[in-house]
């Protein structure tokens, strides 16, 4: 599969790889605890990748291998044309870090920062005035501007670190748990700022622990649980490999409700509750067998509802919820 | 952009970085020079006569332990203000910035350069500050010529980068701020137990090795020579060959240290 995906992987230059981020199987341990146990990784140029996941599943030493702040222990990978091992420069003038361990300076102030990015990617001091003066009223931080960045809140750091990022103008971005912390209004700003991103053709390898930020912003999904990918499809495909869907009927009246069981007989019966749960899509034609089994029977339900599984149920069933992550690797094989 | 060009343009960024925190951060800077001013007035003012009878001989004055003093103080603000860089390396490792350093496309080494850089220039300008303290309460060199001030300016710069790259590695490897300002402890108790206040020969002879075999003793004697006409020996390339022992022991270290993963 590698030498197929990239097969212009030999000459970065002359034909541009359609992948803006391969890996096949990245290894990293510390000591004897294995933090990634073979990641392969597909992420086409210009789409939102989400690497969602529990704490400690992997996402971040992903993020840092990715990105040559660490090194792998094995397996390959090439991150804008550029392999991490021969060509780690490279891989930096193509990228932008944002997230956990990225961080501003705080001892300075927000437009030094911005300043500071500017020197570095070597703009000519009036471009870089000006791409700093930009960014910063974009990202709504005009006004504290001059004021050190220390004093920021976690929002306006979050957006001040994605600013400085964003000075060097790369075309892919790894953002490591962006909104992790935020408040849901800071949020939702941000999700804003990646959409705004991706629509200029952006690159982005997002990590994030929320399943709606995953289902929000995110063209294909990975699950990662244990150092291993799990399962990984656009949020739909996701949905679909997990059962969970169902049509709950609930009853006031226990005559009622026993006489729908006995006209349902592959629903689960919850007498406590008076409920019936049959196992469906919520299709129309399920629904239309069900009311036409019922009103058989004569009896009405008071209330129906449709429940189609979420990316919530996905995640549990792959990474085994609160059970210990030996289960979640049965679940795979 | 060639490599050196680039390494000179990133490195003088940081410089800049590192300079605008001391601007911003004055009073870790100027702690830091509290110690070898209050020391200076002290030996002078408190213990003054005592230690200029014990040096001079009967009938010596106070101003020729001021004479005697000063060289070894201005080396021991250079220990002083070296703390500081262990301590703000040390802050700089483990926030994220530099995280984000590394993965940008700018010469590696620029970091540390910034921070020696900046660490020295702070050393000399503290320099100059004590000195001034040491020329306000009567210090004069005696006969240095012009060749031997640029002597002295150059022995203590290299003394500064010497300490300094030895306090960068310290810095790199604590993992706080607190344990860099520990263990650069011992750049401020080594000029104790120097011959910055009191001659060798005064000492007693099972403590004299410890003042003997260390970097300040020769560096002291050396600009005490430079600065007042006495005999410099075997000091003066002893100091030379401790510097720059020093600062590439220290760069060794640092680098290593900067090149490993981080965790």
């Amino acid at each position: 599969m590698p030498s197929f995906v990239m097969p212009a992987s030999r000459k970065p230059d002359s034909t541009p790889a359609p992948a803006a981020v391969t890996a096949v199987g990245l290894r990293k341990s510390y000591g004897d605890r294995t933090v990634l146990d073979g990641i392969d990784l597909r992420i086409p140029a210009g789409s939102v990748f989400a690497l969602l996941g529990p704490n400690g599943a992997g996402k971040t030493t992903t993020v840092k291998i990715l990105s040559t702040l660490v090194g792998a222990d094995g397996g390959h990978a090439q991150v804008g044309g550029h392999d991490l091992v021969t060509s780690p420069d490279g891989v930096r003038a193509a990228i932008g870090v944002t997230g956990q361990f990225s961080a501003v300076d705080g001892l300075i102030t927000g437009e030094e920062n911005m300043l500071l990015m500017a020197d570095l990617h070597h703009l000519p001091r009036g471009e870089g005035r000006r791409v700093a003066a930009e960014l910063l009223a974009r990202f709504d931080l005009a006004e504290v501007a001059r004021k050190p960045a220390s004093g920021y809140s976690g929002g306006m750091k979050r957006r001040l670190d994605l600013a400085m990022t964003l000075v060097g103008n790369p075309r892919i971005i790894f953002l490591d748990e962006p909104t992790t912390g935020l408040d849901p209004r800071s949020r939702h700003t941000m999700w804003g700022i990646v959409r705004e991103l991706v629509a200029q053709g952006v690159t982005v390898l997002l990590t994030t622990q929320y399943l709606d930020e995953a289902d929000e912003l995110a063209d294909r999904i990975a699950v990662l649980d244990g150092g291993r990918i799990v399962a990984e499809g656009t949020a739909e495909e996701l949905k679909r490999l997990v059962p969970g869907g169902h049509v709950r009927l609930r009853f006031t009246d226990p005559a009622a409700h026993r006489a729908a069981a006995a006209a349902l007989a592959d629903a689960e019966r919850d007498d406590a509750a008076l409920t019936l749960r049959i196992p469906g899509d919520g299709s129309q034609r399920t629904l239309r067998a069900i009311l036409d089994r019922l009103d058989a029977a004569g009896v009405e339900a008071d209330e129906l509802t449709v429940r189609t599984p979420d990316l919530d149920d996905v995640f549990f069933a792959l990474t085994g919820g609160p059970t210990p992550p030996h289960r979640t690797q049965e679940v795979v094989r | 952009m060639s490599s050196l060009s680039l390494a000179v343009r990133d490195s003088s960024t940081m410089l800049r970085r590192n300079l605008l925190h001391a601007r911003r951060y004055p009073s870790l800077t100027l702690n830091l020079l509290l110690t070898p001013v209050v020391l200076l007035l002290l030996f002078v003012y408190v213990f003054g006569d005592v230690m200029s009878a014990g040096i001079g001989g009967a009938g010596a004055d106070r101003s020729a332990y001021v004479a005697y003093l000063v060289p070894g103080i201005l080396l021991m603000t250079i220990g002083g203000t070296t703390v500081g860089t262990a301590v703000s390396v040390s802050n700089d490792m483990t926030e994220g910035i530099v995280a984000r350093f590394r993965t940008m496309a700018i010469h590696r080494g620029s970091v540390l350069t910034g921070h020696v850089v900046g660490s020295v220039l702070q050393a000399v300008l503290s320099v100059v500050l004590v000195g001034a303290v040491g020329v306000a309460i009567g210090f004069r060199s005696t006969d240095a010529t012009v060749l031997e001030w640029f002597a002295a300016f150059g022995l203590l710069t290299l003394f500064a980068l010497a300490l300094t790259w030895i306090a960068v590695g310290m810095g790199m490897v604590s993992p706080s701020a607190e344990a860099a300002s520990n263990n650069a402890l011992p750049l401020i108790f080594l000029p104790l137990v120097s011959s910055a206040f009191v001659p060798l020969d005064a000492m007693p002879g099972w403590f004299r090795p410890i003042a003997e075999y260390q970097p300040f003793t020769p560096a002291i004697e050396t600009l005490r020579g430079l600065l007042l006409g006495t005999g410099i020996g075997h000091n003066g390339w002893l100091a030379v060959a401790w510097c720059l022992g020093l600062s590439a022991l220290g760069h060794r270290w640092s680098k290593r240290v900067f090149d490993r993963d981080p965790r």
